[in-house]
């Protein structure tokens, strides 16, 4: 991170209501609209809750009802319209942009439903773009790729593109490469929507293993409530509100 | 380095359609390169021309002649070191479809005020001088005509008319340097004029234009005036220029050909851009997604700016670079091909430099609408495109 970031950190840690320690994502009178034409549309509405570290915390709800708006705010790819977001103790609605984006490098794992990786990287590759953004060197870079690609069962698929492999290994790569940085949280949104039932389950299965042996923050958005029964504990969304 | 890793990789995207990219701008490079070759090939002449090299000519037109009797009054001016002079003489040789410059000249002085036109041995020039119908030709027209020394060329006149026979008697070169016309025919005026003189012709003792050099070219124009004065209230006033004028007067004729030409090789360009900006536009546009996961991942905008920009000066690189090295053989082609209307026609250091000037700029250029689409993006909206 950079000095501006550190200086947010340490400003950060100062405030009152971000004590204590256990607490790794604080969310404050957070709301959020967006603007289609003339008309506001309210997408969360003054939500306020707590994260500790160590958390598996499922988010569910129908459509529409801001779960994964939430998720995108914690993970710093959109901005609040109202409120606070402390991240370990560092208030993420106050970073520009780039700011942002040195921080999600070091701090944020995303995992998506339909995994995105890049289709013309191999496995390795796709694993490897978090570190391009580090001053890791080529060998240290290899060392960290080789340890989560074997961590998510995929080290002798390294050579494979996207294409070569399975939807449920997709997302382990997706997985592995949210992890390579070794980051504070992970946010995942839906990260079994896309898979039939084994593969699902081995994902939610990984998901924990993460959780449980690598102390490993998830915050998962999720409509399965096969794969919510899995995380420690629910919030349910309904019209921008927990409900 | 490491976004350079990333450009390559994007290579393996869409490979018909990057090498259709490339070989569009492959061939657009090739024709702007043969467009500027053909343009430097018409300023040749007065870009070769040397800067001590003055010509007198008559001051109302070239076509009107000189006396030959001016020759030791412009050689008397201050500053004139060597004097010679020429006749267009031209005529039909073979075919009359088939031009190289035929000229009169006078043996002695020529080839020293033409010092860069070397006459392969001595004794050619001393056959030049003493044989009444002998003639040098450049090695260009020698190699094409298959010409040795002795053999006889017929030429057809028609500024001067009659059968016109001339004994092949030496050759010259450019010894190596290109930038030397080697398609003149050059013969002694000695036997044009004794031909004039019996046909009680007006033209005889008459010249076309006096070439001279000068001692110092800082005082080109003061011994111009000199040269002009002198002959200011004769039959035949004359007009004094450098041999670059004196070129650029006969390039002026082709002027509006020559702007279209310049015209349509900049327009060249801008098909180049366009090739490429379509190529941008749609590669980036079915990456919107990827753009959008790889700012998640954390890369900023000026990353992607890096990606965009340099994918596009890459692609642009490689066409260009294809593009000219293709045009090597086909410049040589041409220049075998049309020695005659071209002598010299060859790629110009500086027609390269304005390729590659022109290659990423045109790299930069398309890539503005994709840097635009992929920074202004925001992330979210990136993830929900479906492309």
């Amino acid at each position: 991170m950079n000095a501006n970031s550190d200086n947010l950190i340490q400003q950060s840690q100062n405030v009152e209501n971000v004590e204590s320690n256990n607490t790794i994502v604080s969310i404050q009178s957070l709301s959020k609209s967006y603007w289609r034409e003339k008309f506001e549309i309210p997408v969360l509405k003054n939500i306020s809750f707590d994260i500790p570290k160590g958390e598996f915390l499922a988010l569910m709800g129908p459509s529409g009802s801001g779960k994964t708006t939430l998720l995108n705010l914690i993970a710093g790819i959109d901005k609040p319209s109202d409120g606070k977001i402390f991240v370990n103790n560092v208030d993420i609605s106050l970073m520009g942009e780039s700011q942002l984006a040195n921080w999600r490098t070091n701090c944020i794992g995303f995992i998506f439903q339909f995994y995105n990786l890049i289709p013309v990287l191999n496995a390795y590759e796709n694993v490897e773009l978090p570190l391009l953004l580090t001053k890791l060197s080529k060998k240290e870079r290899r060392e960290r790729v080789e340890l989560v690609l074997n961590i998510v069962g995929l080290s002798d698929r390294m050579d494979h593109s996207p294409k070569q492999l399975s939807g449920g290994q997709q997302q382990r790569v997706a997985i592995a490469r949210a992890i390579v940085t070794d980051p504070l949280l992970i946010v995942a949104d839906e990260p079994t929507g896309d898979l039939d039932k084994h593969s699902a389950e081995e994902i939610m299965l990984l998901l924990q293993e993460l959780n449980a042996e690598l102390n490993k923050t998830i915050i998962m958005v999720t409509h399965d409530p096969r794969a919510a029964e899995k995380a420690h504990s629910i919030r349910h969304f309904d019209k921008g509100e927990l409900s | 380095m490491k976004i350079l890793k990333l450009v390559l990789k994007n290579f393996k995207r869409h490979k018909l359609r990057l090498f259709l990219t490339i070989g569009g701008i492959g061939i657009t490079v090739m024709a702007f390169t043969l467009l500027r070759t053909v343009l430097y090939a018409w300023y040749a002449g007065a870009d070769v021309a040397a800067a001590d090299r003055v010509i007198t000519r008559h001051a109302v037109s070239f076509i009107f002649p000189l006396p030959v009797a001016y020759k030791h009054q412009i050689a008397n001016i201050k500053g004139v070191k060597k004097v010679t002079y020429a006749t267009w003489f031209q005529g039909i040789y073979k075919d009359k479809n088939q031009f190289f410059p035929r000229m009169a000249i006078e043996p002695e002085t020529f080839f020293d005020v033409y010092h860069e036109y070397k006459v392969k041995e001595k004794k050619h020039l001393q056959d030049l001088i003493t044989k009444r119908n002998g003639c040098i030709v450049g090695v260009k027209i020698a190699k094409e005509y298959n010409l040795k020394i002795g053999d006889i060329m017929v030429v057809d006149g028609d500024i001067y008319p009659g059968t016109w026979q001339f004994e092949v008697v030496g050759f010259y070169s450019g010894e190596g340097n290109k930038k030397i016309d080697e398609t003149w025919m050059v013969f002694n005026w000695n036997y044009l004029n004794e031909s004039l003189k019996l046909q009680n012709s007006n033209s005889a003792n008459h010249i076309g234009w006096y070439v001279f050099k000068i001692d110092d070219i800082k005082k080109t124009a003061e011994i111009s005036n000199n040269v002009d004065n002198l002959f200011k209230n004769s039959f035949a006033p004359t007009k004094t220029e450098t041999e670059q004028a004196f070129n650029q007067s006969f390039i002026s004729m082709s002027e509006s050909i020559i702007a279209a030409l310049e015209f349509i090789s900049f327009v060249i360009i801008g098909i180049l851009t366009l090739v490429l900006a379509n190529t941008m536009v749609m590669s980036s546009r079915e990456r919107i997604k990827e753009y959008a996961v790889m700012k998640t991942i954390g890369f900023t905008a000026k990353n992607i700016v890096t990606l965009i920009i340099g994918e596009s000066i890459f692609i642009s690189l490689i066409g260009g670079i294809i593009g000219t090295l293709i045009s090597f053989p086909i410049v040589e082609g041409i220049a075998e091909a049309l020695s005659r209307f071209f002598p010299i026609f060859i790629i110009q250091p500086s027609t390269l430099i304005i390729s590659v000037v022109f290659i990423i700029f045109a790299g930069i250029v398309s890539s503005i609408v994709p840097v635009m689409h992929a920074t202004k993006m925001s992330i979210v909206d990136g993830l929900r495109h479906i492309g």
